[in-house]
């Protein structure tokens, strides 16, 4: 108990949603129907408004020093939650007792005023966020250094580039130093290596400093990677509070589409229109979450039901791109096909894709031929097979970072076939290539 | 270790001054933040600050000129410049205040801060500018070899009068505005409209004797003509009942302004 940081006991958050009003919103509204009828007026403060709860009777304790993730799909009451922790909003019923200071990353970089500098915009912000000035001019080098943005310091940041702006403002937020910082889909924003900065700088929060850390994403992998404990709430409700991989397990129906395990395509319209001899009917992943380990086997089960004899089936796929970039293709063999009328179900496995950390896409067909034969085919599905490949572990246990700009793929790790010296400083070798395994080097 | 907050549905009227204590150095940062923008990309700067009340106050003299108004006593440019002091600065920062809150909507809806620092904040913008017209009302005093009566040492109460109504005012613009963007097209109207229901170009005096309770009702009416008694003496007096009634007034519209603000503050974050 002496260590418990947040605790949360019955919390419970109702909205009332205005319903659409036929002449618009706003005051002449109001008096018009005070004028027509005194007592809409009296009504309309009292109820005849739908009600909505974002938030019902959630209980939850969080250590100090955790890091717990929440998750659940859109409009489930994470935001809500957040706002409510973060005092934004009041809740309607329950109670928290929170045991320390707390700053939320809802937006970063809210509170910067286009107009001002860098400079001015650290003392600005850091002030919203609750630091005093003692504090800012303590922490000013840091936060500069932290962002990289020393020669633009005195530039408005209106003439910042989009990532200077979210490096700038991150960095404010980064050095609260707060007992409890609430993190919401920040990481949705800058390049590679500055998300992979942000987690790190995540990490050393939570691990070197002991603060404790709530952390909203929809990025399975990120959570899974950052917290061994993990929240879920759906539609308002806490459904499970538990180990993290076991939540994003219970979390998996639930989640947004993007991350849906099971992928119903039988009455989807089709892009490509193919002979119809067979038609895929379901696939689904034979995992809690779409979400793939680097260097793991590429695995999916696909249901397809034969329209017509079909003597000799195979399936082909390409996987494309979040941003719908082809990355490769691939074909299986032939095998005994079907009769009209059957299902059937194949698993499908890529051995080792070696695919970089990233979201992707695959297109699967299924049909005869491949390449080097004529091929046809049968039944094309695109864009609904979506994955993520999360990021590796790296040698200090932190998130490995892999550059957008090195390509989709992990090719093999080189090898040197042969190493020698042709030139030696000393001149030892006079032209003569010397192998290097034979050198003491 | 640190003492628990307590997260409740109706928090506790303490914790939200000690809040409001907490966050004083935002108070400083939002005002010196809007003072710094204000004249961001333009030519001549913080110079604009005495220049608007100059011409404004030009206009108002040759208004009076051209209609044959008397002006108590005193050259006109004084007997102008002694109430538009005052209203210029009831009028601004009723404006500001009232659009703050709605011009920070990203700062209400994403962070927490006792809200009122928000409109407070523009207040004091507002009374920057009073204070460097004050400076230019010292200077034109100069000009006239006007020497102000001993009067003069009663004017911090009209000032108080006058941040105290502003801020009321504002308040309750800037919490009804957050629901009725109507505000934001009423409030330019009433400023503008006030100009003439405010004694700037006239005398008080002016106003017969059954109606001027009437009159006074409106607050800014004691606060021009204290600001007139302190700085110009004269013929400008003061209706005595009738400044006790623009206290009266004035002290409800900031009472009443600070519970409403209070009332609806918790609800801000859902509908602005």
């Amino acid at each position: 108990m002496g260590d418990t940081i947040i605790r949360v006991e019955h919390l419970s958050k109702r909205f009332s949603i205005g319903h659409k009003r036929e002449d618009g919103d706003g005051l002449r509204h109001l008096l018009e129907r005070s004028l027509r009828n005194p007592l809409a007026l009296w009504k309309r403060c009292r109820g005849e408004r739908e009600e909505f709860w974002a938030l019902q009777d959630v209980s939850f304790e969080v250590q100090r020093g955790a890091v717990v993730g929440i998750i659940g799909r859109n409009g489930a009451g994470k935001s809500t939650l957040l706002k409510i922790l973060s005092r934004i909003t009041e809740p309607t019923s329950g109670r928290i007792a929170l045991g320390g200071r707390v700053a939320s990353l809802l937006e970063v970089g809210t509170g910067f005023h286009q107009e001002l500098t860098g400079r001015e915009n650290i003392f600005l912000n850091g002030a919203i966020l609750g630091m005093s000035k003692n504090e800012i001019k303590r922490k000013f080098d840091e936060i500069v250094s932290f962002s990289e943005i020393e020669k633009f310091l005195d530039t408005p940041v209106k003439r910042y580039s989009s990532g200077m702006y979210m490096r700038l403002a991150f960095a404010v937020a980064a050095h609260l130093e707060p007992e409890i910082l609430i993190v919401d889909e920040v990481l949705a924003v800058g390049d590679g290596a500055f998300q992979k900065k942000c987690l790190g700088k995540m990490q050393e929060v939570s691990r070197n400093q002991g603060r404790t850390v709530l952390f909203v994403s929809h990025n399975m992998a990120a959570v899974l990677q950052l917290t061994t404990r993990a929240i879920v709430l759906e539609k308002g409700r806490l459904r499970f509070d538990g180990p993290t991989e076991e939540a994003i397990e219970r979390c998996a129906g639930i989640i947004s589409s993007d991350s849906a395990v099971f992928f119903p395509v039988e009455n989807l319209p089709r892009q490509y229109r193919g002979t119809e001899r067979v038609r895929f009917v379901s696939f689904h992943f034979d995992r809690p979450a779409p979400i793939f380990s680097p260097g793991e086997n590429f695995l999916f089960i696909a249901r397809v039901r034969a329209l017509e004899d079909a003597p000799r089936i195979r399936f082909s796929m390409t996987v494309f791109t979040g941003e719908g970039v082809p990355v490769g293709s691939c074909f299986g063999a032939e095998r005994p096909g079907l009769r009209c009328g059957d299902e059937a179900e194949f698993e499908i496995c890529i051995p080792n894709p070696r695919l970089a950390p990233g979201h992707y896409c695959c297109g699967v067909s299924v049909g005869k031929g491949d390449n080097r034969t004529a091929q046809v085919d049968y039944d094309t599905v695109l864009e609904t097979l979506a994955f993520e490949v999360r990021p590796e572990e790296g040698h200090d246990g932190t998130m490995a970072h892999w550059s957008r700009g090195w390509g989709p793929v992990v090719l093999p790790n080189l090898k040197y076939q042969r190493a020698a010296r042709v030139n030696g400083a000393n001149g030892e070798t006079n032209g003569k290539a010397v192998f290097l395994n034979d050198l003491a080097v | 270790m640190t003492e628990m907050l307590i997260i409740e549905a109706r928090r506790t009227e303490r914790q939200y001054w000690r809040d409001l204590w907490k966050f004083r150095e935002l108070f400083y940062f939002l005002a010196w933040r809007d003072f710094l923008i204000r004249y961001r990309q333009t030519i001549v700067g913080v110079a604009w600050s005495f220049i608007r009340p100059f011409l404004t106050m030009l206009i108002l003299t040759l208004v009076m000129k051209v209609g044959k108004l008397p002006a108590g006593g005193v050259p006109a440019p004084l007997f102008v410049f002694c109430a538009m002091l005052p209203w210029q600065f009831f009028s601004t920062a009723m404006s500001e205040c009232g659009n703050s809150l709605v011009n920070n909507a990203n700062l209400v809806s994403k962070i927490y801060f006792p809200r009122l620092v928000v409109p407070a904040s523009s207040v004091i913008v507002s009374f920057v500018d009073f204070l460097i017209a004050a400076v230019f009302l010292a200077v034109l005093m100069f000009f006239y070899h006007f020497t102000p009566p001993p009067q003069i040492l009663f004017i911090p109460f009209f000032v108080i009068l006058v941040f105290a109504v502003s801020l009321g005012a504002g308040l309750w613009i800037a919490a009804l505005m957050v629901e009725y963007r109507d505000f934001r097209f009423i409030v330019p109207f009433v400023v503008q409209f006030g100009l003439y229901a405010a004694p700037v170009l006239t005398m008080t005096s002016h106003v017969p004797e059954r109606w001027r309770w009437v009159y006074s009702l409106n607050p800014t009416v004691g606060i021009i003509d204290g600001f007139r008694w302190c700085l110009l003496g004269g013929d400008n007096l003061i209706y005595w009942p009738g400044l006790a009634l623009s206290v009266l007034v004035t002290l409800s519209v900031i009472l009443s302004g600070l519970w409403y603000f209070r009332k609806t503050e918790r609800t801000f974050a859902d509908t602005i």
